[in-house]
């Protein structure tokens, strides 16, 4: 019994799948005018699994499945997020969901199994965990960009992904294999204690490194490996892109923190990835922002905008130390929070048979609803990085430990794109407040939608304000698991 | 060169040509065929390795069951291989250029001296009544339960997402319904129809009761 023990930081996950596996079951004696119950549960269950993360939450790192799981600050800071964006998704997802005939037991299920997949990313002490769960989450991602099955745009998008996200899976588990190859082991402990006794092969492990940076940036979206962002973005049901665009980012971050800083974290090794990482990151800024401002299709837009993002999510990692990882984690979680509200205003607006997805849709919001207009300005701030919206928060963060590791060409390159890519978000800025209304048809909202919506909106300002306890947590929870 | 050299030399060749040939070949049973030809030479390579339990696992599972079903599924539906296949040696010569840059990178730094590719130590020789199931076996349940949950949780989400893309009610589709085969009576079956005889056009009479006939309704 001592491979097993003790289970408790696992409680959450164990938590999480007995109940899709209830869920799957209850589903099939609910009728379908009352599949609301499905809903509900599904959002007891998350919030479920945040209390059981809330109580085990813990200090120090605890490691246990004979060393393959972890549970550190870090991971339940990432997993209590994930839970409450996820539970966010569904309340707005629901009236699009229901209109577009996807509002089924397998939609919660196949969500519910992509967070799991999430968790253990998130808690992974071991190249194999951490492959399980990325193939966990992809595999539901897949069937769920592929739900919607009357519409061809969906089905390519879902082919696309597959056949790039099978490549990607690939490419990571040749370097895995590299990887161990060289240390001797699979687990992230032991690879960081090997490679620092110099007992590894130097260059196999770096050859392995550039096939585990390539198989990082395609799920991550970095350029030069982005091709499939935009047009899976475009081409999923908007519930699923809110999905895909949100929660797996911060799977991610955890994802590069335990593989590149945890596992492959010396300082000759961070050397060569480092290399890599700027690369990737003066590209992802480049054909972000210069991309996304030929898109008429908010949706594509908002896909290049996150490629341009998740440049800047490197160069936060790259820069290293302390600083330099824990504003990576702030920008994530900052970067969760603003895709999670634009898109869903894109759900908001949208109505049976009609996809509010073109920028041409948020024409004269203002004129229509206030309201929701004031909203996305704030959010479409703080994607530009206009103070005081969070948004520039995190961008300061990210430039001062970059300027701060001694990068500042980094530094000057990211603040030039940022300017550049200022001008497409503030054109949907002035979409909505200085053009006339080309569309009258009324906006009612379901109340929580209301609610939630306005919440993820202020919450982009107050953070704003008061980033400083946000921030302190990304410290102490990078702290506690370096 | 030794006789495990040898064997390993020459089932590597067969396994990357039988691989090649998989995605070459016109014909997809063809195709299929070579997929079992690549997995049995892999299979002899994890003998090599003195992975027996792997090695069979990989006949009896992909050979006898996986490949025995996908050739069922080339041979059921009538898959367009023309279109299918479009632009295959259009792209060719990009593709064969990455994939020889990618050979020759990878050979060059693997084959280096600085490697130190070539001076991974034996596993040591195994003690004599070792097996190599019962290891596994104990390995999988042990230290190794958690991935191996989660292998099981990815097959369920892998058959929920089968069912999800492929359930569909159609209105045209046939099935059988027990009650009402149960409650059917002769009448509903069988429906007599009473004609009048006629006289054959040859001219020649017709023996008695052949007026009756039945029909299925």
């Amino acid at each position: 019994m001592q491979y097993i023990l003790p289970l408790w930081p696992a409680h959450a996950e164990i938590f999480l799948l007995a109940m899709a596996c209830v869920i799957l079951i209850a589903d099939l004696f609910v009728r379908d005018e009352n599949r609301g119950i499905t809903h509900m549960l599904t959002q007891l269950t998350l919030a479920g699994c945040a209390v059981i993360t809330w109580f085990s939450a813990n200090d120090d790192p605890t490691h246990t499945f004979s060393g393959m799981f972890v549970g550190d600050l870090m991971a339940d800071v990432l997993k209590l997020t994930t839970y409450f964006v996820v539970m966010t998704i569904l309340v707005y997802a629901r009236e699009y969901i229901t209109l577009r005939g996807m509002f089924r037991g397998e939609f919660f299920a196949l969500v519910l199994f992509a967070t799991l997949g999430l968790m253990v990313m998130i808690s992974a002490n071991h190249l194999l965990t951490l492959y399980l769960g990325l193939e966990l989450l992809s595999l539901s991602l897949y069937a769920m960009v592929a739900l919607q099955r009357d519409s061809a745009q969906a089905t390519e998008a879902a082919m696309k992904y597959f056949v790039l996200g099978a490549l990607a899976s690939g490419m990571l588990l040749y370097g895995m294999s590299m990887v161990y190859g060289a240390a001797g082991s699979l687990e992230i402990t032991r690879i960081a204690a090997l490679i620092a006794d110099d007992g590894a092969k130097n260059v196999v492990l770096v050859f392995g490194l550039v096939f585990l940076v390539a198989g990082i940036g395609f799920k991550l979206g970095a350029a030069p490996f982005h091709m499939w962002l935009p047009d899976v973005y475009h081409g999923a049901p908007t519930a699923v892109t809110l999905f895909i665009g949100t929660v797996p980012k911060l799977a991610a971050f955890a994802f590069v923190i335990r593989l590149l800083v945890q596992a492959l974290g010396t300082e000759e090794i961070q050397g060569h990835w480092q290399q890599m990482l700027a690369v990737m990151a003066v590209l992802s800024l480049i054909v972000g922002n210069i991309t996304a401002i030929a898109q008429t299709n908010l949706k594509r837009m908002l896909a290049y905008s996150t490629i341009s993002h998740m440049g800047f999510l490197l160069i936060g990692i790259l820069a290293g130390g302390l600083n330099g990882y824990a504003s990576g984690m702030f920008y994530v979680i900052v970067y969760v929070l603003m895709s999670l509200g634009a898109f869903g205003m894109i759900l908001l607006l949208s109505r049976r048979n009609f996809e509010a997805e073109n920028l041409d849709d948020f024409k004269g919001l203002n004129q229509r609803r206030p309201w929701y207009a004031f909203l996305m300005l704030l959010l479409m701030f703080s994607m530009a990085g206009v103070p005081p919206t969070v948004g520039f928060y995190a961008k300061f963060a990210v430039l001062q430990a970059i300027v701060e590791a001694g990068h500042a060409w980094l530094a000057v390159i990211a603040v030039i794109f940022s300017l550049i890519g200022a001008f497409y978000y503030l054109r949907v800025v002035k979409l909505m407040y200085f053009d006339d209304a080309q569309d009258a048809a009324p906006i009612v909202p379901r109340a929580d939608v209301q609610v939630l919506l306005s919440v993820n909106g202020i919450a982009v300002l107050a953070f704003g304000i008061f980033p400083q306890p946000l921030l302190a947590l990304c410290v102490s929870a990078i702290i506690a698991s370096l | 060169m030794t006789f495990q050299s040898f064997i390993f030399y020459f089932l590597s060749s067969v396994l990357v040509i039988s691989a090649v040939g998989v995605i070459t070949a016109r014909n997809p049973v063809h195709a299929a065929l070579l997929l079992v030809l690549a997995f049995f030479t892999s299979s002899g390579l994890w003998l090599l390795l003195q992975a027996e339990f792997l090695a069979i696992a990989l006949v009896l599972v992909y050979v006898g069951a996986v490949m025995v079903l996908f050739l069922f599924v080339v041979m059921m539906l009538d898959i367009n291989l023309a279109r299918l296949r479009e632009g295959f040696w259009r792209y060719l010569p990009l593709g064969g250029v990455v994939a020889l840059l990618l050979v020759v990178e990878m050979s060059v730094i693997l084959l280096s001296r600085s490697s130190g590719f070539g001076d991974t130590a034996l596993p040591p020789d195994l003690p004599a009544g070792y097996s190599n199931t019962k290891e596994l076996g104990l390995l999988v349940y042990t230290e190794y339960v958690y991935a191996f949950e989660i292998a099981a949780v990815i097959l369920l989400v892998a058959i929920v997402a089968a069912i999800a893309l492929t359930l569909r009610k159609r209105k045209q589709s046939r099935y059988i319904d027990p009650a009402a085969q149960i409650g059917v009576r002769r009448k509903d079956r069988v429906r007599i129809v009473t004609m009048a005889s006629e006289d054959r056009p040859d001219g020649r009479t017709r023996d008695a009761g052949d007026g009756k006939e039945g029909r299925q309704a």
